[in-house]
């Protein structure tokens, strides 16, 4: 009779990598679902094919390195990274442009660097800046969200579909119209106030619909929080960070405002960045500390760019930025360990 | 109500406790055979102090303890000690160690024993005595000598004695049932320590999963003034260190002891044994052991004798191997697994736990890490496992110290906790042995430099002083001259023989009666006489004599190491043999050297006979020698007295000549060289019929005989034989046979000449040469064979 002879600890948690991933991919439903509602099934055509074409170069690259291929994907890391870019995209955006986002996220960004777990940018967000670079076009052209344009303009599935692959005697065109963000970027003559009062994109707090699409995020963000899949560490920091940003310059609303504190929190990507984007633990910072210190550096890094800065959205550049910082801030961070006075690092220094 | 504390981390595994918990503690009985390892405890192992075949008692002490960190073990039960030997013990490594087997004979009779009423009484040092005598030692896992720890409070004071009821591990409810059922046991083991100690206050930390231990150590404690605490169940709240932290806030500084902050913690089976041994006179001898698992039907704690096979435990637990693939020793988060159900129970066994595949499923392959954080999560002392699992395949041990891995208590939460199925703990341990193996190599390295330095400078001061002797010695003798040529007279004759033998050695070469070979030897001393010209005859002797032994013995140790690698099938033989054969080559020529050395000094001693004290001193030099060589063998004896034959005629053939050169010359010593002559004929005559009386000598070594095949052996053998023959040919038969080979020689080279000529060989102008100085040599020994031809004649 042989026993096997293994060390200890003998016994395991329930938590597995692919249950993790698993996990954030049930959680980004409320988002999709207020994504879909809003802005036609647009979305859901840029997941269905940036989720293909993922899992499509995962295999591919894996194949390449020689690597079990059922036994990698079954991790569901390439789901998450398409789901990200899907989201993250504007909707109905053309195959053509999800298939150079997820090839260089999934070939570039994740198997170039050694694959999962070895990359030091977020893939999906690489990818995203990689696309509003060389395609600024196909990357602001957002549609109009129900409210501001009646339900029978936005894009239904098959128009999707086909909007999507370009068939059609012209592109399947829902109604295009700029984003909160961008309105508030190009104002240069009117208060807040009238602005609200003039365009209808504005709702309750922020954008009609985004400020539902950022509600439905953090409510996936709770869920994940709640099932400890990370921690809240960097999520509030990042928001505290952009609430404090907005009300340290809140001018009372003139022309040049970069808005308030809430309409901040529940505009653009901010939601989706903290629960989604940030607390991708591969490329953020380990530590506790440090991960409130790379949430809050996010959070100031979003708010400079959307105020200040060229871009209307700004959270996947501050986290490709602070990606950079990440070793940096880990090397600092490190915590003080049972029976020792300080930590390491500092003791050094 | 008293302030908790938290620590860090800490994980939530199901507990599985209850499954062991729905009986009673029973007694196992006593097994047929008991296996008591005479190392249960951290420390120096105890030594046996029975011997196989002695029957003992039940608690007679069977191993003292060694050392101050160590513990003695004693007999769990009577019988016959069947023997004292390794046996496989409780050890992650499945190692064996010394054990003392004991056949036991049912009766479980107990040696005489008492305890100590009244312990208040006593001195604190004898009551710890009495623990350390008993064989206690941490029942929670380590196995840490209890005395120890309690002896070395005197420069500190303690504060706060902690009892640890914690049992955070799963499965395991040894603690859990001791506290239900002998509360106020413990509570008694106590109130001891709190004696021995003398604490501010004194705790017991419980886990508030154990609701019906802590009411009875409740009541137990009640009026006593120990604090039963209480605190939320969490992995690894029973870490000695954790336990510190959740009841008093402190840390435990790295490196250091719980005393270096005034805290002395004791598990409560400790605390229960303690109380046995003082009250009752009763050594460690049992302790309370979980067995659980699903693979055991009926799970439950039992009382058993230290030394029971963990296989009699499962036996009487149902257990059904077939369901059971790892068999864990401890719990399922710090314990080990066992390969031999043979091991015994030990002082520090509180768990057996059988699961089933599914219970505990064997660990699934290991995934990327994906930085997740969750490690550091749950570390309870607060270090980043995942960094720390980067250095660690990196083998980056400076970083790995840099971010404390020492202070890693290998709890296994990280490794719990991993998505990645990553076995972190693993990692750490074979991180944590690759540094301790480093900082051995790097002493064992400083220390070989160190001998390295000493041995040179050794070398370098022997040199030295070797020099300086040499020195010492070339003035003494110049000086020495300088007297001798001032002085005259006396030291006239022996100077003059000594310039004599000189002039001759020197024309030796021209001397028909020696052959070519010693012409040779005289030419090459006569180019080495350069730089040692100051050595006198009998240094000369003594250095050449000196050197001859030294050469034997390098023969000697040479053809030892050709056996050996022969023997070996070493590729060095050849190395070797040739090593062999160029030291017998060189032993050759100093013997040859020496002799001729001999031979011309033959006379000087006899000029002096009469009265010089150096050649009268040389002379019993000799003869002791000779007398100290009693138990050589015949077949040394015959080639010592072959030898000495042959030099002691060519010092007669030179006394003779000296003789006629003198009388023809009229010489006043005359008649000296005459008794000279006569001596040397004496003692020839003498070395003769001793050779003749030595028995028939086999004409090969015996020793090497037996090596038929060794070619070394061959070699050496062929050589003496040669020389040997050489020795009984006359001078005018070495004569011919010198022309006859040299004659081969040349024909031989003639042949080659040829032939390279033949070629165009760039050798061609070589072999030429050689040939000439072959001619040359022929001319010589023809010479020299006509000259002997006419003396015979």
């Amino acid at each position: 009779m042989a026993f096997l002879k293994v060390s200890s600890p003998h016994a395991h948690g329930p938590m597995s990598t692919g249950r993790v991933m698993r996990l954030v991919l049930m959680a980004t439903i409320p988002g999709l679902v207020a994504l879909t509602w809003f802005f036609g099934f647009g979305t859901l055509t840029n997941v269905l094919w940036a989720s293909l074409s993922a899992l499509a170069f995962e295999a591919l690259a894996l194949k390449l390195r020689k690597r079990p291929i059922a036994f990698y994907l079954n991790d569901c890391s390439a789901l998450v990274t398409a789901f990200l870019l899907g989201i993250a995209l504007p909707p109905g955006s053309p195959l053509w442009l999800i298939l150079v986002g997820t090839g260089f996220a999934i070939l570039l960004c994740k198997h170039m660097y050694g694959g999962m777990g070895y990359n030091p940018f977020n893939p999906a967000m690489a990818a995203y800046v990689l696309l509003l670079i060389s395609f600024p076009v196909e990357m602001t052209n957002w549609l109009a969200p129900r409210g501001a344009v009646p339900a029978s303009e936005l894009l239904g599935p098959v128009d999707a579909l086909l909007r999507s692959l370009g068939i059609g005697s012209a592109p399947i065109d829902g109604v295009s119209m700029a984003t909160p963000l961008d309105i508030l970027k190009q104002n240069d003559a009117l208060l807040v106030d009238d602005l609200w009062a003039q365009t209808p994109q504005f709702g309750t707090v922020a954008g009609i619909g985004w400020e539902w699409v950022n509600l439905a995020f953090l409510l996936g963000g709770l869920y994940l929080l709640y099932r400890r899949v990370f921690t809240w560490h960097a999520p509030l920091s990042m928001l505290l960070a952009i609430a404090i940003m907005a009300l340290l310059f809140n001018d009372g609303g003139s022309s040049a405002s970069g808005g308030g504190a809430l309409f901040n929190l529940f505009s653009g990507a901010t939601m989706f960045g903290a629960f989604f984007i940030i607390t991708d633990p591969v490329s953020s910072a380990v530590s506790n500390r440090g991960r409130v210190i790379y949430g809050a550096l996010i959070g100031v890094l979003v708010y400079i760019i959307r105020a200040w800065g060229n871009y209307p959205d700004a959270v996947a550049f501050a986290v490709l930025l602070m990606n950079f910082a990440a070793p940096f801030i880990d090397h600092y961070t490190q915590p003080r360990t049972y029976g020792h006075k300080k930590p390491n690092a500092q003791e050094k220094a | 109500m008293r302030k908790i504390w938290d620590i860090h981390g800490g994980i939530h595994p199901p507990e599985n406790k209850t499954q062991s918990l729905q009986d009673n503690i029973r007694a196992a009985g006593i097994p047929a055979q008991l296996i008591v390892p005479l190392s249960q405890h951290i420390g120096a192992p105890a030594a046996p102090i029975v011997n196989v075949g002695d029957r003992v008692l039940k608690g007679q002490m069977i191993g003292e303890a060694k050392g101050f960190v160590s513990a003695p073990v004693h007999a769990p039960s009577s019988g016959t000690v069947a023997a004292i030997e390794p046996r496989v013990i409780p050890h992650p490594s499945g190692m064996s160690a010394p054990c003392v087997v004991i056949n036991c004979d049912g009766k479980d009779e107990w040696i005489s024993h008492q305890g100590i009423s009244d312990y208040r009484s006593l001195d604190k040092n004898t009551l710890v005595d009495t623990i350390r005598n008993a064989g206690i030692a941490g029942m929670g896992g380590a196995g840490f000598p209890s005395s120890v720890k309690l002896s070395g409070g005197k420069d500190k004071p303690i504060d706060t004695l902690i009892l640890n009821g914690t049992e955070c591990e799963p499965y395991i409810t040894a603690d859990d049932i001791l506290m239900q059922e002998r509360a106020a046991e413990i509570i008694a083991g106590a109130e001891i320590l709190r004696h021995i100690v003398e604490p501010n206050e004194t705790l017991i930390g419980v886990e508030d999963n154990k609701p019906e231990a802590l009411a009875a150590m409740r009541a137990a404690a009640e009026g006593t003034g120990i604090e039963v605490v209480s605190f939320p169940t969490k992995y690894p709240s029973g870490g000695e260190k954790q336990l510190i932290q959740i009841l008093t806030g402190k840390e435990v500084p790295s490196g250091g002891l719980p005393a270096d902050i005034g805290i002395v913690c004791q598990n409560i089976g400790s605390a229960r044994a303690i109380y046995r041994a003082v009250c009752h006179g009763e050594p460690l001898i049992s302790r309370v052991t979980t067995v659980t698992g699903e693979a055991c039907s009926t799970p439950r704690n039992y009382d058993v004798l230290i030394g029971t096979p963990v296989q009699y435990l499962l036996d009487l637990s149902h257990f059904d191997a077939s369901r059971c693939i790892r068999l864990i020793m401890g719990g399922p988060m710090m314990g080990y697994t066992l390969q031999d159900t043979a091991v015994p129970i030990v002082k520090t066994s509180n768990c057996v736990l059988a699961p089933t595949v599914e219970e505990l499923p064997p660990p699934p392959p290991a995934q990327a890490c994906i930085r997740c954080g969750m490690c550091a999560e749950a570390c309870p002392v607060s270090l980043l496992p995942q960094q720390m699992y980067w250095f660690s395949r990196a083998q980056e041990h400076d970083k790995l110290e840099e971010h404390n891995l020492d202070d890693c208590i290998e709890c296994g939460a990280c490794s719990y906790v991993c998505p990645s199925n990553i076995p972190l703990v693993q990692y750490y341990r074979a991180s944590k042995a690759e540094i301790r193996q480093a900082q051995q190599d790097k002493i064992k390295a400083e220390r070989s430099k160190e001998r390295f330095e000493a041995r040179q400078a050794r070398i370098e001061r022997e040199a030295a002083e070797k020099e300086a002797k040499r020195k010492a010695r070339l003035e003494a003798a110049k000086a020495k001259q300088q007297s001798a040529t001032k002085d005259g007279s006396k030291d006239d004759i022996i100077q003059a023989a000594i310039a004599r033998s000189k002039a001759k050695k020197s024309g030796g070469a021209d001397t028909p009666s020696q052959d070519p070979a010693q012409a040779a030897i005289a030419r090459a001393q006569a180019a080495r006489s350069g730089d040692a010209v100051s050595e006198t005859a009998e240094e000369k002797t003594a250095r050449l004599e000196k050197q001859l032994a030294s050469t034997e013995k390098r023969l000697a140790a040479a053809q030892q190491k050709l056996q050996l690698a022969i023997d070996n099938n070493d590729d060095n033989v050849e190395a070797f043999r040739s090593g062999v054969e160029k030291t017998e080559g060189k032993l050759q020529t100093l013997r040859k050297e020496l002799d001729a050395h001999r031979a011309s000094q033959a006379p000087a001693p006899a000029e002096s006979v009469s009265d010089d004290p150096a050649a009268a001193a040389i002379a019993r030099a000799q003869a002791k020698r000779a007398g100290g060589a009693e138990a050589e063998s015949p077949y040394a004896a015959r080639e010592r007295l072959t030898t000495q034959i042959a030099s002691t005629e060519k010092r007669l053939d030179a006394a003779q000549q000296k003789h006629a050169d003198a009388q023809a010359q009229g010489d006043a010593n005359a008649a000296a060289f005459a008794t000279a002559v006569e001596k040397t004929q004496a003692k020839l005559d003498k070395l003769r019929a001793e050779l003749a009386a030595l028995p028939a000598a086999e004409p090969e070594p015996p020793a090497e005989a037996s090596n038929a095949d060794d070619p070394a052996a061959q070699a050496i053998a062929r050589a003496l034989a040669a020389r040997n023959a050489n020795a009984e040919l006359s001078e005018a038969d070495k004569a011919r046979n010198a022309v006859s080979s040299l004659e081969k020689r040349i024909a031989k080279t003639q042949q080659k000449l040829d032939q390279a000529q033949a070629d165009g060989d760039d050798n061609a102008a070589i072999l030429s040469d050689t040939l000439a100085k072959l001619q040359g040599k022929l001319d010589e020994a023809r010479q020299a064979l006509d000259a002997l031809s006419q003396e015979e004649n």
